[in-house]
């Protein structure tokens, strides 16, 4: 795929406008996962504007993020970081060999108190 | 009254004291909740990417079900709720999701989001009533409990309409209803670290240990949630700083009917 292609692929993954940030920093500023990303979730929205795929495909915070949507709450201009990271998420582990946590990573960490709902939900966002 | 019930695989499990203590109060709430058939795992996290269509289609086939025994899905789990709710909006607004679940599920009828989402809390507050809940209240709680929201119940805040985001208040007049003091504190909605605790149990141990320092500061006794996953990580991350249970089993504590 050319650069150009990935990118309207993270567009169209991600469903969110990039155009419209404003580069406020609202949404970085309340990420509870902030201090372990080396990619912001502001800069997320900023890198996918500006074509930056690779540097947006190598970065680590991608396993980072919750999920929690604090991002997307506080944005004032409509635009969904959380999307951003997502779509750039499951570019990567869609890629051959690129899972997060594989089935063999499950069984040594696994403790008797582990819902379902911890399994379920890692294996959904880390691997496919 | 009967409800269509989605209970979901860790309700079954992991956390089934959210759900026997649900149905327990329903009944005596006049409620009862019937579990629909062949119901499938929701998958327990929420699929952003608009192409994921697959990943979708269990929570389609509960709703498609739900809308044609009664028109209403009553959901427990946070993450259940979460994944069910946006699911239906897409089904209703997406077109592109909508016409591809809808061209592989090939149902007599297309779905388009008819059914209404309803978690167990909506439930008390919009059709029991808090106020009728309060009548039949025996035991009353007479404790310091502090709500625990996370992010699954509240946001994003335009799809799930559940309360306001930044300061929401169904969980502390719940606990007011059943004879508790509610107490707010700054972290009820910060999220605890959800599914990174496999990948980096780093992360959700400061986040959970923050969420029950916050509450113990103000002066709760106990904390209380609605979801499996926020149980376990400020249970086993969070330090023991503070007992955590679910909403459930306190509610059925002031119903007198648990055993
Ligand atoms: S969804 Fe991810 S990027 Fe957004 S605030 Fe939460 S942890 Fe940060
Ligand atoms: S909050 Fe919205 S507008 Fe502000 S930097 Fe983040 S994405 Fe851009």
């Amino acid at each position: 795929m050319t650069r150009e292609e990935q990118k309207e692929n993270l567009l169209r993954m991600s469903g969110t406008d990039v155009r419209k940030c404003m580069k406020c920093g609202k949404c970085s500023g309340r990420c509870p996962a902030y201090h372990e990303m080396d990619i912001k979730p502001h800069q997320f929205v900023s890198l996918l504007a500006q074509g930056k795929i690779e540097k947006l495909l190598s970065g680590k915070a991608i396993w980072s993020c919750l999920s929690c949507m604090a991002c997307v709450e506080r944005c004032p201009r409509g635009v969904a970081p959380a999307a951003v990271v997502e779509a750039v998420r499951d570019t990567v582990v869609r890629m051959q060999g690129a899972n997060g946590i594989r089935a063999e990573d499950i069984p040594p960490i696994v403790d008797e108190l582990i819902p379902q709902q911890l399994l379920v939900s890692a294996y959904r966002k880390y691997n496919k | 009254m009967k409800i269509c019930y989605y209970p979901g695989c860790t309700l079954k499990t992991k956390a089934k004291d959210l759900d026997v203590y649900a149905r327990l109060s329903a009944e005596a709430l006049g409620v009862t909740m019937e579990e629909i058939e062949n119901w499938q795992c929701c998958g327990a996290v929420y699929p952003m990417a608009r192409d994921e269509i697959a990943t979708k289609l269990s929570a389609v086939r509960a709703l498609d079900y739900a809308r044609h025994h009664g028109g209403k899905l009553l959901t427990l789990c946070s993450a259940c709720h979460n994944v069910i709710k946006r699911t239906n909006e897409d089904m209703r607004s997406d077109k592109d999701i909508s016409s591809r679940a809808n061209n592989y599920l090939a149902l007599e009828e297309p779905y388009r989001g008819e059914t209404q989402v309803l978690h167990y809390l909506e439930l008390l507050r919009d059709v029991v009533g808090f106020g009728e809940l309060k009548k039949k209240v025996v035991k009353p709680l007479n404790k310091k409990v502090g709500a625990y929201y996370g992010c699954l119940l509240l946001r994003p805040s335009g799809v799930m309409a559940f309360d306001d985001p930044e300061n929401p208040t169904i969980i502390e007049d719940f606990i007011r209803a059943i004879g508790g003091t509610p107490v707010v504190y700054p972290f009820r909605n910060e999220c605890c670290g959800a599914y990174v605790s496999l990948k980096n149990a780093e992360l959700p141990k400061k986040r959970s240990a923050a969420i029950l320092e916050s509450a113990k500061e103000k002066g709760a006794e106990e904390v209380i949630t609605a979801c499996p996953l926020c149980l376990y990580n400020l249970q086993v991350n969070g330090g023991g700083i503070l007992p955590v249970r679910y909403f459930t089993e306190l509610l059925a504590e002031a119903l007198g009917v648990k055993e």
